[in-house]
């Protein structure tokens, strides 16, 4: 059993300690927001918050998560309102086939959150772990730097 | 009677196209949803059509038995063919229902409409006003990919689920030796047909387990089947081909000469590199066998399932679910096939089939290399014949190709289907290995043709824009190679030869919003490629600022297309940002790598492709036209990719002809014209 918790809740999993992350969020949990893309660690489709620090669940064995705290894409939104990474996405249409999106906004929201003041060149460099194949980048970098300002 | 559109005629039960739940219309089409935004596009044109406000339209998935068959979702014919298919739904929906307000009681009367009537006889009102269309309407489908909601193939969990995964064998060509005898893993079935080899369990962790011990323990004899891949354009030249005449014009140059100048030009095998590995999820039960996958043309699809399992067609139904972007004739197909053969071996229960990443980089449909030469005479500054030769490997082995299933693991069963050579879409649709290979300029007595390899060990298919990338490569490239020795700026040169005005409004209007005459710094370059997508779609014009250190970085493009009428201009914009971008990553990094045996470009290392801090900026101009509509997915590669070259010649001097134009591809073509 490995317990931790998820978007501020309590989970137990009964699962081999080396069970990835990825596998329990969505196979025992139900969590498909987190997109399952290489498994390797290097598209960035996976990323989850672990005590406030992006990293891909699929890297990341359940072994390694006992007692954290986890946060998914459905976990960032706030007393219902999308975060507002999200809300810039979709503001800007700033997706074509949108599965590199959950990663993404879960990289963004983590460099917002250390650095509410990271210029273009610090936000391109932070998502370069995030892969987007149908050519976003420029509405999604332009969504990340719109959503650093008070919502208005 | 006003002409029938294609597809309605194809499709006349009303039933297929629309049906109303909840006080809203539902409308079933058989384009389907790519990543594209096609699915929001449709609905603009059917809420117009039919009269209605757009939230009272909810697009439903495609469906080879409740929805109308329109083919293939590709070469960019989507609302081509739609928009036209609509209007009659829509026009006749009027006639019969109408007025159409106020909407719930003409929402209530087309609930009434009987789902058998013939669309065919009854004649439709004249399109209303243009409300939808025309709106940047937001993409329907991008909340739920954005807030992480279910939305994906591989988030469908119905009851009983069971996950699969397919053990693909280590190289092309390899053939099984052995399996051990009673072999076993912890919580996993092993399912065998043949060579064919899969593992299904209750658990996603077991299934991906027994997997990796499959691998080990599971033997093969290999072969060393493939070319040199540091060598492709002589060995795509060599062999057995095909061969596709295009244009013979008398009076073409046909050998290197005075006044002739002569260049060839390449490009590697590609790989769809989508972002979501394949996926398939299937049932066996006593009605038949269900399908859900993100195929581009379930009904082929579903075609060739039955032709592979030697059922009738009416015992299987594909459903269209999403999965990441789909750029072509990618796995989906052969891992929905994958999942009925999974499925199979345990009636009654889901199987729902992932490929491995590995095995999406390297056991789907490779886009082909390609090489062309190219040959053409001046005479007072003005080109004056032109010779244009291309080979490659054919860009279509979609289900059904050839007669045959074509699907991937057809060809490893006890019963097999064998993967004949990859063949080209008729050149009415366009062709494959001579899509764009005429050019579109004025150039005097034309001499056109393509050479398609048919001896090659490794399968190809269609990818985003097919032959026309490395065709309009090619032949842009050679504009500004001709320009520089006729001493014409490329800009000028390109419009002396154009006599389409809505060409020359393209080219001239992106070199205008370039700012094409500005200076550049030093290691800077600017430069512009121009085609008509399919000598019948878009007009697109690319300029592209580079700077070339010690290596390629593509700062800028400016893209300007004429669409025709365009439906949702965001999402036509999008659709040409995307495309530009795909194409300089493809351009400037990409490459499918392999040795003698085995494809070795099977991880995100090894297939590097263009991230955040290396995306150009991206500006985009639509031409305002009420011309046809026309795709815009796939028009922006081609002339990307030769924007991009003809930059760096100007930045260095140096001419890069054999793609991608990566560090060592410059040092190269540096040493070689010294």
């Amino acid at each position: 059993m490995t317990d931790f918790r998820v978007n501020g809740s309590a989970v137990s999993i009964d699962g081999e300690p080396d069970t990835p992350l990825l596998t329990a969020l969505r196979d025992d949990l139900g969590l498909v927001g987190t997109r399952f893309g290489c498994g390797q660690g290097l598209c960035g489709a996976c990323f989850v918050l672990v005590d406030g620090a992006a990293v891909p669940s699929c890297q990341t064995p359940l072994s390694q998560v006992e007692g954290q705290s986890v946060t998914t894409v459905e976990g960032l939104a706030a007393g219902g309102e999308p975060h507002p990474v999200q809300r810039a996405i979709l503001e800007r249409q700033a997706a074509q086939c949108g599965f590199c999106i959950s990663g993404v906004v879960v990289r963004a929201a983590a460099l917002l959150a250390d650095e509410p003041d990271a210029d273009a060149d610090r936000v391109a460099e932070s998502l370069d772990r995030n892969l987007c194949r149908c050519g976003s980048h420029r509405r999604i970098l332009d969504a990340v730097l719109a959503a650093r300002e008070p919502a208005s | 009677m006003t002409e029938i559109a294609t597809d309605v005629a194809a499709n006349p039960e009303l039933g297929r196209w629309i049906g109303v739940a909840g006080g809203r219309v539902q409308v079933r089409m058989g384009k389907v949803e790519l990543g594209q935004g096609i699915s929001t596009a449709q609905a603009q044109l059917a809420a117009d059509a039919l009269g209605l406000p757009l939230d009272r339209i909810v697009m439903v998935a495609p469906h080879t038995r409740l929805g109308p068959d329109q083919g293939l979702t590709s070469g960019s014919r989507s609302v081509f063919q739609s928009s036209p298919a609509l209007a009659h739904v829509g026009g006749v929906v009027r006639a019969l229902a109408g007025p159409t307000t106020p909407v719930a009681e003409y929402v209530a009367r087309i609930a009434d409409l009987d789902p058998a009537l013939d669309l065919t006889r009854h004649e439709p009102l004249p399109a209303g006003p243009a409300t939808a269309v025309g709106r940047s309407e937001p993409r329907l489908d991008l909340p739920d990919k954005v807030l992480g909601r279910p939305r994906f193939l591989a988030d469908l969990r119905p009851e009983g689920l069971l996950h699969g995964r397919v053990l693909r064998p280590p190289s092309v060509g390899a053939a099984l030796r052995a399996v051990p005898d009673g072999w076993k893993a912890p919580g996993v079935t092993l399912v065998r047909d043949g060579s064919f080899l899969g593992v299904v369990g209750e658990r996603e962790a077991d299934v991906d387990r027994g997997l990796e011990q499959l691998a080990r323990d599971v033997a093969w004899f290999e072969q060393d089947l493939l070319p040199d891949d540091d060598d492709l354009a002589p060995w795509l030249r060599s062999g057995t081909h095909d061969e596709i005449p295009v244009l013979d014009e008398t009076g073409a140059p046909s050998a290197p000469g005075d006044g002739v100048l002569e260049s060839s030009y390449s490009r590697p095998f590609l790989v769809h590199a989508s972002i979501a590995p394949s996926a398939g999820l299937a049932l066996w039960d006593d009605d038949g066998v269900h399908v859900w996958s993100h195929s581009q043309g379930i009904h082929s699809l579903r075609d060739a399932i039955t032709d592979a399992l030697g059922r009738h067609p009416a015992t299987v139904e594909v459903e269209h679910v999403e999965n990441a972007g789909c750029y072509g004739h990618n796995a989906a197909d052969d891992a929905a096939f994958d999942a009925v053969l999974l499925a199979r071996a345990v009636p009654g229960r889901p199987v729902l089939l992932r490929w491995t990443r590995a095995d999406e980089l390297t056991w789907g449909p490779l886009a082909s290399a390609m090489t062309a030469t190219v040959r053409a005479s001046l005479s007072d500054g003005r080109i004056s014949g032109w010779h244009y030769e291309v080979w490659s490997q054919g860009h279509t082995a979609r289900p059904g190709y050839s007669g045959s299933p074509g699907l991937l693991a057809g060809a490893q069963l006890a019963e097999a289907s064998p993967l004949p050579p990859s063949t080209d879409p008729p050149l009415r649709g366009g062709g494959g290995t001579t899509r764009n290979a005429v050019p579109g300029y004025d150039v005097g007595p034309r001499f056109v043709a393509g050479h398609r390899k048919t001896d090659s060990p490794l399968r190809t298919s269609a990818m985003r824009a097919l032959g026309a990338y490395l065709n309009v490569f090619a032949i842009e490239s050679f504009l500004d190679e001709l320009a520089e020795a006729a001493d014409a700026d490329p800009v000028r040169f390109r419009l002396d030869h154009l006599s389409d005005p809505r060409a020359a409004h393209v080219v001239s209007e992106a070199a205008r919003l370039a700012e094409w005459e500005e200076p550049l710094a030093d290691d800077t370059g600017r430069g512009l490629g121009y085609a008509r997508y399919k000598d019948r779609g878009a007009y697109c014009a690319v300029v592209a600022d580079v700077e070339a250190g010690s290596d390629v970085r593509v700062r800028r493009l400016v893209v300007v297309a004429d669409l025709g009428l365009v439906v949702n201009p965001d999402g036509a914009r999008n659709q040409l940002e995307g495309g530009a971008i795909q194409a300089t990553s493809w351009t400037i990094r990409e490459r499918v790598r392999f040795d003698r045996r085995r494809l070795l470009s099977g991880d995100w290392e090894r297939y590097p492709v263009l991230r955040f801090s290396e995306a150009p900026d991206v500006v985009v101009h639509l031409v305002p036209s009420h011309a046809p509509s026309v795709g815009a997915g796939e028009a922006a590669q081609g002339p990307t990719a030769a924007a991009i070259a003809n930059a760096v010649h100007r930045a260095l001097g140096v001419r890069v002809r054999d793609l991608p134009l990566t560090a060592d591809a410059v040092v190269r073509a540096i040493q070689e014209s010294d």
